[in-house]
């Protein structure tokens, strides 16, 4: 087999060296009634061809070649050609996490990058070196809050992305942490602060926003904090959306940022692997979760970088830990760091300019369903019929429409929300209006309505 | 090499009780077994301690070690100095580094621990 | 002798941020074919940053040069071998990175409709299928995004299943040679952490065990074999005295690469374990992630598994997300789909019957290790080891040489170190594990440079303790690291 680099003779030789006569007395010592006494029933292994083949049969199963009008945490961009080639290279893809600092400079600089790149981006002092995902970072940034604190309630926005805070109400119920949500106002689609104010406490480690919010909406961050801090809670701002960023003011008043970064070059491969931060304060540093890397010199003086705090961590700590994480997404974390190297300080804002530009074309002849300031997405209603109907329409046309919103959000069961990229065609996107207008209700289309 | 008024605790801490107040640190040994210390983490003041109890830790680079309070009180005073130099718990563990000052509630709980002679016979053992 | 590798000339490169310079680009956008937009009037002017201080500007050629310098400084398993003891580096197979870019694959949407996504769901019940027969349990979850996370997942399985009998109870049993994860996963789930001493030959000792377990006992968390290397042959007894008293057992799979195809876990006793993808099934480590962590369950657990569940409706594959009992979601979405594709390309690529070999080989490379280098370095516990060995640096420390010195050593020798001082009830380990994919050539490279630095200790202590001196860079300060810690570049 071609992953097994022994031949016959070689084998043989190495059982003479060990003193057995053939291979499976290597495992005579294991109980009988342990042992397998069968062959696995799976197929004997194939070919190269053949399963590059079942994969193209599996691809062809899915949705090909369709405009995607889908966003909701997970976006279509384009992928930097750089991005593969650099993360294709044997000493990126097959390198072990950089416990030996000498031989893995590679990893630990590049790493060292992205926490600044991610420090600049959002506007904090501490990034750590990435976490599994932005619905997993959520939990982490609650827990790290409790520690902070020495509180141990959490409350958190409607309109942050409905399966990140599923994943939240997953851990808090084993850490003795009660979740509480608050709503969002009608009109806006923005965070009801009425409603936030009145589930705060004194026990509340932190309020949780997400901005923009999962309606696509920029959110009131900075009234957010205000409450939030008053009671002496943190405040934890969420992302979806990375590329916002290039655009949109930081949450400089947050104290931890927790993000998801699959915008950055990161295929939306069917849900994972993506890649999530928790970015904090200079005081929070000890508490963050997670791998850090930190510049030093080598015994020469020359500068050099390590995994340091490592006290935090569950190798050494074990059951005080700041989490028991022992990954980090370190290749998709590297092509998010090629992703903004390739774009850089202005490419970033232009690509957000143009997502901009895009999201506000389609709602130009789609009334939004709120009058908050959007990013790339926003909530349609859909009038006269279900959004799962104007989606069959869209699919014959080849295009993805938007996500319905009643199964997330049952208030909003008419609606659909939409997201435009750069990679939205304008063509698709008139397509997409044409088939959202209730001309064939008979009902004038909502341009019209305007004059 | 361990101070005669100091008493010891098996976990490798000392009080030194002047009055009512007890100075805690770790021992000469123990800064040995953590190597370069690099962090300190320490009680706030006026926290309550109690005998046995976990008041904080400190950090090497490979490994954390709790303190417990050899006395039970009142948190008085805390080395800032170490938040800055956490080093000079390796140089001077029974000086200069000392960790937290304790207000005593229970004095009497001294005499339970040991006296210079019996700790250093404790570590020999131990080893 | 050191014939492994040769210094050579390789480039210095600085910091992007340090390589930048305004107006430099590596990048062109398609001209919009809408109308711009103004940013202040459509986000309002006080939500839109001035620009991101400090953010680089390159060209593509000096991004090219960066990344490409800097991956130079790394050693890799294309390099050579990595002897890790319970991280299983094997061969990442190159297939497994073009399947998973398939077009249709890389580009799927979690949420596009269930009809244009039956070929996503397909592999993942392929995936499912096969760790189910591997595992010889009952049913698997895929949501779980690394070890550790399958491992918080299996625990949270644990309790709800309790809890729904009435008492989720207080504690976890944990054996003192556990990987850290564990501990840590149990303090998460809501437990205290027990830690129950190994016996005097390093496997569990069912005698502690039997008194260990009390009613408060959720559960024992077990690696199998251990991280010694060692088959826990007690574990079926173990399993019963667990069941006896109402508590359960839960592997943790990360040796599973000593069993698959040999013996199978749900067959002698486990009720719950994870898988790492990213050991066992070759997905690559990249420098430290992503991985996959599936939990594999028997059934009288299924009915808590993470929502949702995949299930047949008709000729087709949807979503099960009605169930009442589930624990929750663990993760947004599914799971990590790109690496469940290339764990299956692996799967595919070796079939069953190349599968157990596979393990044969496994275990074969690190038998053979043992016996070359039991002559030089102690061997802490004798039993008969699987798919790796532990050694101790007993006999090194008469010289002042410890684990981590003859480590560093190793790298001037062209290898990366084995892991250093776990598990922690050997003192001063040396943990190695070659996996199936080293051939006779680079075992017979590593045996010598093992046996060479055992011969230096004696020789020439000074020469091992100051180690690695070959590398460009030499030992770090991370003593310094860690008191003044700096985690990003600043501007001077």
């Amino acid at each position: 087999m071609r992953y097994l680099p022994k031949s016959d003779s070689e084998r043989r030789q190495m059982l003479e060296a060990c003193g057995v006569s053939s291979p499976e007395e290597l495992f005579s010592h294991l109980p009988e009634a342990v042992r397998l006494k069968r062959p696995l029933e799976l197929a004997p292994g194939i070919s190269e061809y053949e399963i590059v083949q079942y994969f193209r049969d599996r691809a062809a199963e899915n949705a090909n070649g369709h405009a995607c009008f889908l966003g909701a945490g997970v976006y279509n961009h384009y992928r930097p050609v750089l991005v593969d080639t650099v993360v294709s290279r044997g000493e990126f893809l097959t390198s072990y996490t950089p416990y030996q600092a000498e031989i893995a400079q590679g990893t630990l600089t590049s790493i060292f990058e992205f926490q600044t790149m991610i420090c600049q981006l959002t506007g904090m002092d501490v990034a750590n070196a990435s976490m599994y995902d932005g619905s997993t970072a959520v939990p982490e940034a609650a827990m790290m809050a409790g520690r902070a604190t020495g509180r141990n309630r959490v409350v958190i926005a409607r309109t942050v992305h409905p399966e990140y805070r599923e994943v939240l109400h997953t851990y808090a119920r084993h850490q003795g942490m009660p979740v509480e949500e608050f709503g969002y106002l009608p009109e806006t689609g923005t965070i009801d602060l009425e409603d936030l104010e009145r589930k705060l406490d004194d026990l509340t480690a932190a309020v949780i926003v997400q901005s923009p919010n999962f309606f696509g909406i920029v959110d009131q961050v900075k009234a957010a904090a205000e409450i939030a801090h008053r009671r002496g809670a943190l405040l934890i701002v969420v992302f979806t959306e990375a590329v916002s960023l290039g655009i949109l003011e930081p949450p400089a008043d947050a104290d931890i940022v927790a993000g998801e970064l699959q915008s950055f070059a990161i295929s939306p491969s069917y849900g994972g692997p993506y890649a999530g931060i928790i970015a904090t304060r200079e005081k929070f540093m000890r508490q963050v979760p997670g791998r850090l890397v930190g510049q030093t010199v080598d015994s020469r003086g020359k500068r050099a970088f390590c995994l340091t705090l490592s006290t935090r961590e569950q190798h050494i700590r074990r059951e005080k830990a700041t989490s028991n994480i022992c990954t980090n997404q370190a290749l998709i974390a590297l092509m998010a760091t090629v992703f903004m190297t390739v774009y850089g300080k202005q490419g970033l804002r232009e690509l957000a300019a143009q997502n901009l530009a895009k999201a506000h074309y389609l709602a130009a002849t789609i009334t939004p369903r709120f009058s908050g300031p959007f990013f790339n997405e926003f909530v349609t209603t859909v009038e006269g019929r279900p959004p799962d109907e104007v989606n069959k329409f869209l699919l014959k046309k080849k295009i993805i429409g938007g996500l319905p919103l009643g199964r997330f959000y049952p208030e909003l069961a008419d609606c659909m929300l939409l997201c435009a990229t750069e990679m939205s065609k304008r063509a698709d996107m008139d397509l997409v209006a044409q088939a959202l207008v209730p001309a064939a209700s008979g009902r004038v289309p909502a341009e019209e309505v305007a004059l | 090499m361990y101070p005669e008024n100091f008493r010891y605790t098996k976990e490798h801490e000392w009080v030194n009780v002047e009055g009512d107040t007890g100075t805690v640190g770790i021992t000469d040994h123990a800064q040995q077994e953590l190597g370069d210390i690099v962090y300190v983490d320490l009680p706030k003041v006026g926290a309550r301690v109690e005998q046995g109890k976990s008041i904080g830790s400190v950090e090497s680079v490979k490994a954390v070690s709790d303190i417990y309070s050899p006395v039970s009180g009142e948190i008085t005073e805390i080395n800032q100095a170490l938040a800055d130099k956490p080093e000079a718990l390796n140089s001077d563990p029974h000086g200069a580094a000392w960790l937290v000052k304790v207000r005593l509630s229970a004095p009497g709980e001294v005499q339970s621990l040991m006296n210079a002679a019996e700790y250093e016979a404790y570590i020999g053992a131990e080893k | 002798m050191i014939t492994k590798v040769t210094p050579h000339l390789s480039q210095n490169e600085v910091l992007l941020f340090e390589r930048s310079s305004p107006g430099k680009k590596a990048y062109q956008l398609p001209e919009l074919d809408v109308p711009a937009v103004d940013p202040a009037e459509a986000l309002g002017t006080g939500n839109v940053r001035s620009e991101i201080p400090g953010f680089p500007e390159v060209s593509e050629v000096e991004a090219i040069r960066h990344f490409t310098r800097l991956s130079t400084w790394n050693y890799a398993i294309d390099y050579g071998m990595y002897p890790l003891g319970s991280c299983t580096m094997k061969y990442n197979p190159r297939i497994n990175e073009l399947v998973a870019r398939t077009e249709g694959l890389a580009w799927a949407h979690p949420y596009q409709p269930d009809a244009l996504a039956q070929g996503c769901m397909e592999v993942m019940a392929c995936v499912e299928a096969a760790l189910i027969e591997i595992t010889g349990m009952d049913a698997v979850t895929l949501q779980p995004a690394a070890g550790a996370h399958g491992e918080l997942t299996g625990i949270l399985l644990i309790r709800a299943f309790l809890q729904k009998r009435g008492n989720p109870r207080k504690k976890i049993l944990i054996p003192d040679s556990a990987h850290g994860t564990n501990p840590a996963t149990a303090a998460i789930a809501g437990y205290t952490v027990e830690n129950i001493p190994s016996s005097s030959t390093g496997v569990l000792d069912l005698g502690v065990l039997e008194r260990s377990v009390d009613r408060d006992v959720a559960a024992l968390m077990v690696t199998n074999p251990n991280t010694l290397g060692v088959f826990e042959d007690n574990i079926m007894q173990a399993s019963e005295i667990l069941h006896n008293k109402g508590a359960m057992l839960y592997m943790d799979g990360a040796n599973m690469n000593a069993l698959v195809g040999i013996a199978r876990p749900g067959d002698f006793g486990v009720d719950v374990m994870h898988l790492n993808l990213h050991k066992t099934f070759s997905t690559p480590h990249g420098g430290g992630g992503p991985g996959a962590g599936p939990v594999a369950v028997k059934k009288a657990l299924e009915p808590f598994l993470p929502v949702p569940r995949l299930r047949r409706a008709g000729k087709k594959w949807a979503y099960d997300y009605k169930r009442k009992h589930s624990i929750g979601r663990v993760k947004a979405f599914y799971g990590n789909f790109g690496v469940l594709v290339r764990a299956l390309a692996y799967i595919l690529a070796h079939g069953g019957p190349g599968l157990r070999n596979a393990t044969v080989d496994a275990v074969l490379n690190a038998v053979y290790i043992r016996k070359h280098l039991e002559p030089y370095y102690e061997l802490p516990y004798s039993q008969l080891n699987m798919h790796e060995v532990v050694f101790s640096d007993h006999r090194q420390t008469q010289a002042g040489v410890h684990t981590g010195d003859i480590a560093k050593r190793l790298i001037d020798y062209g290898f990366h170190p084995y892991t250093v001082s776990f598990p922690l009830i050997v003192h001063g380990a040396l943990m190695i594990e070659p996996t199936e994919t080293e051939g006779k050539r680079e075992l017979d490279h590593f045996i010598d440079a093992m046996i060479s630095i055992a011969k230096e200790v004696e020789s020439d202590p000074q020469l091992v303790k100051t180690a690695p001196h070959g590398t460009r860079t030499s030992r770090v300060d991370e003593v310094t690291a860690a008191r003044k810690p700096i985690l990003r570049w600043k501007p001077a």
